[in-house]
């Protein structure tokens, strides 16, 4: 594997650690970091602001009840929570959006396939599947879009995206992500609103589709 | 190299909770390793309810006061104090100090949890990096990234007050990333450095493992 020469920004980093980063882009920061030790290793230093500042907070007085409550369950059963894996190409954070399963494609024609893996009204987060030399479909933003390979690598104006690599496109920027040839490129989006496909389906069948 | 004298407090629960191998200690004050830091290994290692205690003593109402700040309410925040608590008991397993002190790996679990309260949704989290446990720990890592903290909070004390409100805004969660990145210069190089050696140890014990 080469190494990762896209990384997340800072301050993304900083809002993923304090929890104001949406939803679909904290999944894929999530997966980044899983894939990514220098991103870690920035997370779990602005962990450290944070902890600081924790430390530094001054006390306020709990309530005499708490600390009973808390040592009356230290060894009550608990249900262990699953953990997702890594498997296959699909770090922890995607397969746990996956429940554990394979990707359900559906596919998109000229053999490009997604599955949407989470949607809702903060934006939504697709596994895009993409044949050597195809293009994603040259599409514009409403807002930010995240995307991360998780195998094979694209192409576009602004550089090339290899394995681990996280592409972030605004609203300005008119991108067309080639896959290049090798393995399918298989890549994790997020944004926080529907695409606006330009030259890949009528606007009309978008719902449809919900690309 | 010398092993742990018995002036050296801190130092003494790695005898009593190793069956490893003697842990190996640089010549450093007893100050060196926090007591958050010891406390919290006693509850990984021994699952020690007296070290647990004084986690909770120490850090419960930093607690409760932190996630007020966020606008919760005095029963509320006890609500999330508690979930917290347990979280610290019960996933003591990943807690790392070649990597983290106490108070960070807290205030992720607090963050963490406040959001789930708040937006009623899960937070995506990354893979944990598990730890052998039969790894030794290594007193000059874990003293190191301890230093570096005491230099973080120093840099922060020095902070001029608005700035410092800013920084306190986006780790609680009220900056969104566009607004954070027009606004903090953290000197995070040289924790983020040490966070990374931690980082490279633990890649390479887990890569001797398999
Ligand atoms: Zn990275």
């Amino acid at each position: 594997m080469s190494a990762i020469t896209h990384h997340t920004p800072d301050a993304m980093l900083a809002a993923y650690a304090a929890g104001s980063l949406p939803q679909p882009y904290a999944v894929v920061v999530a997966t980044h970091i899983s894939m990514c030790m220098e991103c870690r290793a920035s997370f779990e230093a602005h962990q450290a602001v944070g902890g600081t500042m924790l430390d530094a907070t001054p006390a306020t007085d709990l309530s005499d009840e708490l600390k009973i409550n808390v040592f009356a369950l230290l060894d009550a059963p608990v249900t262990p929570q699953p953990v997702f894996q890594k498997s296959g190409v699909y770090p922890g954070p995607v397969m746990e959006l996956l429940e554990g399963q394979p990707p359900r494609w559906t596919k998109l024609g000229v053999g490009i396939r997604q599955n949407i893996i989470s949607s809702n009204s903060s934006g939504s987060v697709r596994l895009l599947y993409i044949p050597p030399g195809q293009a994603v479909p040259d599409h514009s933003h409403n807002g930010l879009e995240l995307t991360l390979v998780l195998q094979g690598s694209f192409s576009d104006d602004t550089g090339w995206f290899g394995v681990g690599d996280l592409e972030i496109a605004d609203e300005h920027l008119e991108h067309t992500p080639t896959a290049d040839a090798g393995p399918p490129c298989i890549c994790l989006a997020a944004t926080d609103a529907q695409l606006r496909f330009s030259t890949f389906l009528p606007r009309l069948l978008q719902p449809l589709f919900r690309i | 190299m010398l092993t742990a004298s018995s002036d050296i407090k801190p130092i003494e629960w790695l005898a009593k909770s190793t069956p490893r191998k003697d842990i190996v200690v640089a010549a450093a004050g007893p100050s060196e390793i926090s007591q958050q830091t010891i406390w919290m290994l006693a509850v990984r290692d021994q699952r020690d309810k007296v070290a647990f205690a004084s986690l909770f003593d120490y850090f419960g109402p930093r607690l409760k006061g932190f996630v007020m700040r966020s606008g919760m309410s005095s029963s509320q925040a006890e609500e999330v104090v508690q979930d917290v608590m347990l979280t610290i008991w019960r996933k003591a397993a990943l807690f790392d100090p070649h990597r983290a002190q106490v108070s960070a790996w807290i205030y992720q679990i607090t963050r963490n949890r406040q959001i789930d309260v708040i937006r009623k949704e899960q937070r995506p989290l990354p893979e944990e990096l598990a730890q052998d446990p039969g790894t030794e720990p290594d007193a000059n890592q874990i003293m190191a990234v301890e230093q570096e903290g005491q230099k973080l909070k120093q840099a922060l004390s020095r902070l001029k007050p608005e700035q410092r409100e800013i920084i306190e805004k986006a780790y609680l969660g009220e900056l969104t990333h566009q607004e954070i990145s027009a606004q903090t210069d953290l000197p995070l190089g040289t924790i983020k450095s040490r966070i990374r050696l931690g980082l490279e140890k633990l890649r390479h014990e887990l890569k001797e493992l398999r």
